[in-house]
């Protein structure tokens, strides 16, 4: 990889070169919770003071710009008796500033889904590639595990990376088209001093993680815990809300539906983002649904995370942020669960 | 000074320009475009039940269609939506599908009411399919219950007109009253057919039924199995294969030689919409067809 230097003021000429003639979504504070911190969101900036580097967290994950809450599969025209299927991609290229190691290593496990096992999805590979991505390093938030998961560092996905050393950013570049817009300000070659702050950013970052999670045996436990009274207690408090899927990074279930709009002059097909947790998840013909109770689908959630995506792809899904675990009204957190998994695993 | 940042059209990739082939699984290309495809034929088969004829309309589009007994395809009724359905036809009529569709809901409601002429998407083939080739040279076991009689019709075909392929072919159905009975009129032919060997049963029989009356596992009371020559495929609700299975399992028959077509919620049919996982397994394209021993290593399979 290569890296430069960039001093925040030629950042901030960066930024404001992109935002002239493209889209800039940025982490932008957008209120206040009830302890009165800042909640921010990744929304379209206008200006490069609305994008807030500094933030902990957000409550919404960027997955909004690769796979949205809803989205038009094909449009179908009706005339005469008869129809045509039209299907667009999205292909307007635009700028995501600021996001997090966890969020871009959410990215990399969509990929693998979606761009790269069978059936690549042409609607998320066209978001993808249409997206220039610049990262940032971070201290880590209260909750977030993400270090347990292997997700603290993220070394491809983006374009520029940035880690902040005070007055100047190192940045980690990964793409031809993050050089050349570097090429457009005054990046500096890395010097000596430059690797030996960055390092020593970094190790602060890695040495400060306070939540931690075990997980390397999950697989296993998963399997053998599977009839676990644990799932009851916790499913018991679930609200089968799907909040949990909609905040997550990585989750990417699906339901599709179809409307005609109210001439019958067209019909669309719509992919809107679903829930494991949501009771109609598993429901075929017939009104048999394979997983009726709370707890099988609450169960079936950790399940996907940590067993049946570590199958397929040898990571698990989840990047422990602990979006699920902050949104959660029942107070369902991923530490906290797997805790008590772990426990089980113990026995009594 | 400007950055424009380059707009990448995905359209302009060389496989967006040939037509979408469902059996490429690893190409990039437009995965939601279907098949138009028409109504040629509607055959009424039960108060709940009918068989359609559906011909691709496009030439070079039913020339890319073909597929192997057990698979799926994704069925649209444009502006209603989209629902799985096993292909019940053969795999030789290239080009031209036959799918037995049960009343459930809207979009098979719908379906119902279409009439011959009315043009309808298709996508697919999809998922996995019962191992033909693996089975040639077997005695081979073909029981189905209820609805299960339409994906088990696909390998009736298969083994019908490749009949020098493989030994003693015996089918058995079963439904729970004779007016359920699915291809009633084909019960004549395929048992006049040299070694194929028919028996239907019902759970409750009416004034007209002749046949045998029970569980589909009574009809194979007392059959003579030899299990490592034998291959069986099950279709039917899960209470119905489990039951057989077992029986099967303690006439010989190992797991691995028996294979059953499993049913879930489906909103892709390629392995994104996660609606049909089971564990870390996609029914649409880990299955639907599974041999029973993975069946039983699956969580929450049956
Ligand atoms: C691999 C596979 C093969 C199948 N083969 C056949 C077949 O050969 N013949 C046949 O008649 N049926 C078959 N089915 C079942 C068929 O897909 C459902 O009956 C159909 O999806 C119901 O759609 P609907 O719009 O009419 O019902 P809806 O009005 O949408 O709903 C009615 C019921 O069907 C369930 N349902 C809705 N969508 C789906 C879906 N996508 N997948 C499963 N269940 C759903 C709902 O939970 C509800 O309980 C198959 C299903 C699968 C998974
Ligand atoms: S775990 Fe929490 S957020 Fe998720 S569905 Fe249950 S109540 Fe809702
Ligand atoms: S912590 Fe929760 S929201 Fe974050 S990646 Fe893991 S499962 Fe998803
Ligand atoms: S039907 Fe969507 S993943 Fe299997």
């Amino acid at each position: 990889m290569l890296f430069k230097t960039l001093t925040k003021k030629d950042f901030r000429s960066l930024v404001e070169i992109i935002l002239q003639s493209n889209e800039v979504i940025g982490p932008k504070k957008s209120g206040t919770n009830k302890d009165g911190n800042p909640i921010h969101k990744f929304l379209p900036v206008a200006k490069f003071e609305e994008i807030d580097l500094g933030y902990q967290t957000t409550e919404f994950s960027p997955k909004t710009y690769f796979l949205p809450y809803k989205e038009n599969l094909s449009t179908y025209r009706f005339e005469n008796g008869e129809w045509e299927q039209d299907i667009r991609y999205r292909i307007q290229p635009r700028a995501i500033i600021g996001m997090h190691a966890c969020d871009i290593n959410a990215l990399l496990k969509l990929d693998k889904v979606m761009a790269r096992d069978k059936f690549p999805s042409p609607y998320y590979v066209s978001r993808r590639r249409n997206t220039f991505i610049v990262g940032i390093d971070h201290e880590p938030a209260e909750k977030c595990f993400c270090q347990s998961v292997g997700a603290d560092t993220v070394t491809h996905g983006f374009d520029l990376f940035l880690t902040d050393l005070g007055d100047r950013y190192f940045v980690a570049i990964n793409s031809d088209r993050g050089f050349n817009a570097l090429a457009k300000v005054d990046a500096k070659l890395v010097t000596e001093k430059d690797s030996h702050d960055y390092l020593a950013v970094r190790a602060k970052i890695q040495n400060s993680f306070k939540t931690k999670v075990r997980i390397d045996n999950l697989p296993n436990l998963l399997d053998i815990e599977f009839e676990s009274d644990m799932w009851k207690k916790w499913g018991n408090k679930c609200l089968s809300c799907g909040s949990c899927a909609m905040v997550c990074p990585t989750c990417y279930c699906y339901g599709v539906a179809e409307h005609v709009s109210m001439d019958f002059t067209k019909g669309q097909k719509v992919k809107q983002l679903h829930s494991c947790n949501l009771v109609d998840f598993a429901e075929v013909a017939g009104g048999h649904n394979f997983r009726p109770t709370r707890s099988s689908r609450l169960k079936y959630r950790y399940y996907h995370q940590h067993r049946g995506f570590v199958e397929a792809y040898d990571e698990p899904k989840c990047v422990g942020c602990n979006r699920c675990g902050t949104v959660c009204l029942a107070g369902i957190n991923p530490p906290e669960v797997i805790a008590d998994l772990q426990a089980e695993g113990h026995g009594p | 000074m400007n950055i424009l940042l380059h707009r990448y059209d995905i359209t302009q990739e060389d496989d967006f320009h040939a037509l979408p082939d469902f059996n490429r699984k690893a190409t990039l290309q437009h995965v939601d475009k279907v098949y138009k495809a028409e109504i040629t034929n509607i055959i009424r088969l039960t108060e709940m039940e009918k068989l359609f004829h559906f011909r691709i309309l496009d030439p070079k589009e039913r020339d890319t269609f073909s597929f192997l007994p057990g698979q799926f395809v994704m069925l649209e009724v444009p502006g209603y939506g989209e629902v799985p359905i096993s292909i019940s036809g053969s795999p030789t009529n290239k080009g031209y599908v036959e799918l037995c569709i049960r009343k459930a809901g809207v979009v098979t409601s719908m379906l119902h009411r279409a009439g011959r002429g009315a043009r309808v998407g298709i996508r697919g083939p999809f998922g996995t399919h019962f191992p033909m080739g693996k089975m040639k040279g077997s005695d081979i076991l073909l029981i189905a219950g209820g609805l299960g009689l339409a994906p088990l019709r696909a390998p009736i075909f298969h083994v019908t007109e490749n009949r020098s392929d493989y030994r003693n072919v015996h089918i058995m159905y079963g439904t729970k009253d004779p007016s359920q009975l699915l291809f009633d009129y084909q019960y004549k032919q395929w048992e006049r057919i040299d070694g194929v060997n028919l028996s239907v049963i019902v759970e409750r029989a009416d004034d007209t039924w002749k046949g045998p009356v029970g569980l589909i596992t009574k009809l194979m009371d007392g059959m003579k199995i030899v299990g490592d020559e034998t291959y069986a495929i099950v279709c039917g609700p899960p209470v119905m294969f489990k039951f057989v299975c077992n029986q099967l399992g303690k006439m010989g028959v190992p797991m691995h030689r028996m294979f059953v077509s499993l049913e879930r919620r489906m909103h892709c049919g390629m392995g994104k919409c996660c609606r049909c996982n089971i564990g870390s397994t996609y029914t649409c394209v880990d299955g639907p067809v599974f041999d029973y021993w993975s069946v039983m290593n699956l969580k929450e399979a049956i």
